[in-house]
């Protein structure tokens, strides 16, 4: 036996994304927690593009903000150009994303673990995993760091990213690392399948980093932000800092050329990485195969921050060798001279299984043991930090004797996010879509703290004070929707004028003010003129009143979609249930509903393999059981 | 769901036109259920369990009789079911089974599912645990037949349509999801003008799919018919005829048809429920009297309308009858050609041009005397609900009510989506109809939208960052 250093509630193994907020959650429900980190200087550390937020991402930063999380707060902080997506698609779908000073990000994520109550943050790879086996149960009890110092503890949160065995591949070169040269975790994998776990192969990548001076800005099209910035977190009220630009440009025939006379030297078709890539962010070279007849493809070139004149290519990830990646380059407008100073890399890992955890991402054959981040198979700083706050509250939950905390299908992008890599599973890096939420214009951005303060509160890592403020907001939005529902409008000369400026059919009669804003032409802000003794609002409060009463219908339709859905999560099923001995179910179902022993009818509906008339014969079978139960 | 708390109902003896039928109730209300519909000497309600009575099954509405029956009682928890177990022995007539069992559905019974009762009986305990395996493989070897039965009818031509159509949705979808979800791919006036035209098309599309579940219907159970006309202007000679035998009595004296007279026959493939009716005229006869009554509630409940007007008598129209056909499928036979004054055909055609009579009315002049009147019926017939079209075997048809409607609930997801395209809403507003109505179609085939919608963005679409 090692040194023993220390002895922790909980131990957290890796500090990125994931890693703060788990760790950070945990601390701040009063565990006391370390977190280990490889490097101490690649805490929170973006390795990929160097932004936060867009399409259905920047609603999992609003979820972790509106349940206590860090990473809004810290983004705000760091912002140095923020847009609104689109603005014109439907409340929905806007999603606020910011670049975001990189190293500052990683600075002030540091600062916040280290100013942080009950924490420490320690440098060490983690190679081991203690624990007792009692009975085929296994239950965590401490960790183990390269260098033989133990740890003890009651629970661990897994949120080790793409390190584990992490291999880097450029061209025809391979070589063990993590990301951006830091090293790899080569060791902890192995003890992992020793406890039994299942482990997978995956593969992400990123383009090559340039110098500025050495880009031809005039050849590319400039891109502002938005002149208002819109905070991520509830808390800020509004955020002011001056913004950089961003730049557009394309790739050209000459790009594809190259690459397809180069295409037999990529890994990915030479056969030399093994793991499965995104489809959703796929290399430039994966995507002139697939879409040959597409001419030309959108590359965006981003800053890195302040204090450095690293820019990003998004639009260009891929692992052809670097002689190949120069030329490519090199093919873009305003790139022709462009000097590379860290070139593109695919990157394979091991992650885990992530059918193999309960929705508390807890595993379910091992106690006290979690996991979070990319090691379940998800690809994104978003949502990586959406997972590691959940695993950090429900060890903590878990720790104080107290259910988990679930967040539904129903209430947030982080339950769609977790039930579908709990349930379905992943092979390839999951990344968050709007599509795939189907109560999507419930999940919006606008409401994520009236979704989630409430809970975020009831768990403890929302204060007092914000809770309050919240309360207010709340009561002011119901009093002022319920007030433009009373409120009359007459056809008087006012009110005919400004429905001729913006060419609405004009009223006969009195009118609800509700019903004017439902029209698609005008909005609570517009009907401001004709609607005198309306009362003084904050503009998220008015945006809140605007979008509830606007698509009431639409809001309403999928509210009594999601009451159907909540029937069949409300029907528990115990993990003891022997699915084999179920006659009435078909073969496939069995073997899945025992690999999986989902916690509720609901999740066993979403397991492929079951079918509706399946799941009519598990409720047969529960109503059979209760009525045994009851002593008929 | 299954919820033993409601009352359910089915007939239970195979369909077709055995001598018997019979039709089960169980549940809670299976009592006062039968006794909405039932009349017999005594209530149901005060019946002993497990005994038998004859009574009559009226119509709740008109108090028409509709058969004459057997009704067993069997008080819960002495049954198959445990619960309280009506049967009822009818004629085996599958148009009056059905006729029966939608009374009792207006009575508060719901229609059982396939296998329903057998699954009544094990959650209600009268099969003990240690059968329940036996149950299982019961219930489930019923759904397999059942989705076996679907499964044939959907492997042709009704699963490829809908496909094609789901297919149809779920490349509009795609593209408004990857307008949201990659921004920087963004060609939004574009998908909204493809999303408008193809949702049109998806709309007059299924609505011929609609329209084609009333041919199916009328194929598979039969159209139903009903003559009307003043006494003795030829509607009984008029059933013999297409019937090919003597049905009805015919006597030269009017109002000999004093009750409804039914006949099933077969028209080339398509099946007729003809019903000769009393001759509607003012009369003292109180007989008389109700069959005009009835014969006036058939004409709201028919398919089809044959309104017999004999040329050889004066004033022979009768406005009452006019005004109850004239937005229906109706032919209007003006029979006795033979016997008319010159010219008199034309002179009734004129009459009727002045009340504003459907589209869906035919005028037939002819006489049934001359052997060829009933001919040129038929063909009106076939003319009418076929437009010729029924030796065409590639004909989609639709046959099964759960699929028109769901076909119905899909068009009408469309329709709110082109209404709020149409009226500016965001272009995501549009992809919460449009997810519905592939939603409603794939209930149909049985298969699940969203992970198609999934593969679909990505297979269409070249994104990334």
């Amino acid at each position: 036996m090692g040194f023993i250093a220390g002895e922790y509630d909980i131990c957290v193994v890796g500090a990125g994304h994931a890693g703060c907020e788990a760790a950070l959650a945990a601390a701040r429900l009063g565990m006391s927690t370390v977190v280990f980190a490889i490097n101490l200087d690649s805490i929170a550390n973006m390795p990929c593009n160097p932004n936060i937020g867009g399409t259905a991402k920047g609603q999992l930063v609003r979820e972790i903000d509106a349940l206590g999380g860090e990473m809004g707060k810290a983004a705000d902080k760091n912002t140095i150009q923020s847009k609104i997506l689109n603005a014109s698609k439907g409340p929905a779908v806007y999603s606020l994303r910011a670049q975001i000073d990189r190293r500052r990000y990683q600075m002030t994520m540091k600062h916040t673990l280290e100013m942080q109550e009950n924490l420490d943050v320690k440098q060490a790879e983690i190679v081991k995993l203690l624990y007792t086996e009692n009975d085929g149960i296994k239950s965590i009890r401490g960790v183990v760091t390269h260098t033989g110092t133990e740890y003890r503890c009651k629970a661990v949160i897994l949120t080790t990213g793409t390190y584990l065995k992490g291999k880097i591949i450029i061209g025809d070169t391979a070589f063990s690392s993590g990301p951006d040269g830091i090293f790899p975790a080569d060791r902890l994998s192995d003890c992992l399948e020793k406890m039994g776990i299942k482990l997978l192969r995956l593969k992400t990548g990123t383009p090559a980093r340039i110098n500025s001076r050495s880009i031809d800005f005039s050849k590319m099209q400039i891109q502002y932000g938005d002149d208002n910035i819109t905070p991520f977190s509830f808390e800020n009220q509004s955020l002011e800092t001056e913004q950089v630009v961003c730049w557009l440009t394309r790739t050209t025939e000459k790009t594809h050329n190259i690459i397809k006379e180069n295409i037999h030297r990529s890994p990915l078709y030479g056969g030399l990485i093994e793991g499965i890539g995104p489809r959703y962010c796929p290399s430039i070279e994966d995507k002139i195969v697939r879409f040959a007849d597409k001419e030309s493809h959108q590359l965006f070139i981003e800053p890195m921050g302040r204090d450095t004149e690293e820019m990003y290519i998004q639009g260009f990830s891929t692992s052809l060798p670097e002689d190949v990646q120069a030329d490519m380059i090199h093919s873009v407008p305003g790139l022709e001279n462009a000097r590379v100073m860290r070139s593109a890399y695919a990157i394979e890992y091991d992650a885990i299984d992530s059918t193999q955890l309960k929705l508390s991402l807890e595993f379910k054959n091992i106690d006290n043991l979690f996991s979070a981040g990319q090691i379940n198979g998800s690809s994104g700083y978003e949502e990586a930090a959406g997972q590691g706050i959940i695993a950090g509250i429900n060890a903590a939950l878990k720790l104080m004797g107290k259910e988990p905390l679930i967040i539904d299908r129903s209430q947030g992008y982080i339950g769609v996010l977790i039930d579908d890599l709990v349930t379905k599973g992943t092979k390839e890096p999951y990344r968050m879509m709007t599509s795939r939420a189907e109560y999507r214009l419930l999940l919006r951005q606008d409401n994520a703290d009236m979704r989630l303060t409430e809970i975020g509160h009831s768990v403890g890592l929302i204060s007092e004070e914000r809770y309050k403020k919240f309360l207010i907001k709340k009561q002011q939005i119901e009093d002022e929707i319920d007030r433009v529902c009373k409120k009359n409008i007459s056809p008087d000369e006012k009110t005919m004028n400004l429905l001729e400026k913006y060419k609405s059919t004009p009223i006969k009669s009195g009118v609800k003010l509700s019903e004017l804003i439902k029209r698609p032409e005008l909005s609570y802000e517009i009907l401001e003129e004709i609607d005198p003794e309306r009362p003084q609002l904050s503009s998220a409060v008015k945006e809140q009143v605007n979008i509830c009463v606007k698509y009431e219908g639409y809001i309403k339709r999928q509210e009594a979609q999601v009451e159907q859905f909540k029937k069949l999560e409300k029907r528990a099923l115990s993990k003891n249930i022997d699915y084999s001995e179920i006659k009435g179910l078909c073969l496939e179902a069995r073997q899945k509903l025992n690999a999986m022993k989902p916690e509720s009818l609901g999740q066993a509906s979403r397991i492929s393999g079951v079918s509706p008339a399946d799941i009519s014969v598990l409720l047969i079978y529960l109503n059979g059981k209760g009525r045994e139960q009851n002593g008929f | 769901m299954i919820s033993s708390k409601d009352t359910i109902a089915a007939i239970s003896t195979a369909q077709g036109t055995g001598g018997i039928g019979i039709i089960r109730i169980s549940g809670k209300n299976a009592v006062g259920t039968a006794d909405g519909i039932f009349h017999g000497k005594t209530s149901v309600k005060d019946m002993d369990s497990h005994t038998i009575q004859y009574g009559k099954i009226k119509d709740t509405k008109t108090g028409e009789i509709i058969d004459e029956v057997m009704l067993t009682k069997m008080s819960a928890p002495a049954t198959y079911t445990r619960e309280d177990v009506i049967e009822i022995n009818c004629h085996g007539n599958i148009l009056i089974q059905r006729r029966i069992l939608s009374l009792i559905y207006e009575n508060g019974a719901r229609p059982a599912e396939p296998g329903e009762f057998t699954k009544r009986a094990f959650l209600n305990g009268r099969i003990d645990l240690t059968q329940a395996e036996a149950v299982m493989d019961l219930i489930n070897s019923k759904t397999e037949k059942s989705r076996e039965a679907a499964v044939l009818q959907l492997s042709g031509k009704i699963s490829g349509y809908i496909n094609n159509i789901i297919e149809k949705l779920l490349n509009i979808m795609a593209r408004i999801e990857v307008t949201v979800d990659y921004p920087e791919h963004d060609d939004e006036a574009d998908t909204a003008v493809i999303a408008e035209t193809e949702l049109k098309e998806i709309y007059s599309d299924l609505s011929s799919a609609i329209e084609s579940y009333d041919t199916g219907r009328l194929l598979k159970t039969g159209i139903q018919t009903t003559i009307v006309g003043k006494p003795n202007s030829g509607k009984s000679t008029l059933l013999n005829e297409l019937a090919g035998y003597d049905r009805a009595i015919v006597t030269d004296i009017p109002g000999t048809t004093r009750d409804i007279v039914e006949e099933n026959i077969n028209i080339d493939g398509i099946l007729l429920n003809l019903k000769d009716t009393a001759g509607i005229r003012r009369s003292e006869d109180v007989v008389e009297q109700i069959g005009i009554k009835l014969a006036m509630e058939n004409i709201k409940t028919s398919d089809l309308v044959i309104y017999v007007i004999s040329l050889s008598e004066e004033d022979p129209v009768d406005i009452h009858i006019l005004e109850e056909i004239k937005d229906k499928k109706a032919i209007i036979f003006l029979n006795k050609e033979d016997l008319a004054k010159d010219g008199e055909a034309d002179n009734i055609k004129e009459i009727l041009k002045g009340y504003s009579l459907g589209e869906n009315i035919k005028i037939v002049v002819s006489s049934l005397k001359r052997e060829k009147g009933a001919e040129e019926i038929k063909k009106a017939i076939k003319d009418m609900f076929f437009s010729g079209n029924l030796s065409q075997n590639d004909q989609l048809i639709i046959t099964a009510e759960r699929h028109v409607n769901l076909i119905k609930q899909s068009q009408n997801a469309i329709s709110d989506g082109i209404d709020s395209l149409l009226g500016g809403m965001p272009l995501d507003m549009l992809s919460v109809d449009i997810r519905n109505a592939a939603e409603y179609l794939g209930e149909i085939v049985g298969m699940s939208i969203s992970e198609n919608l999934i593969d679909k963005i990505f297979s269409s679409f070249c994104i990334g960052k």
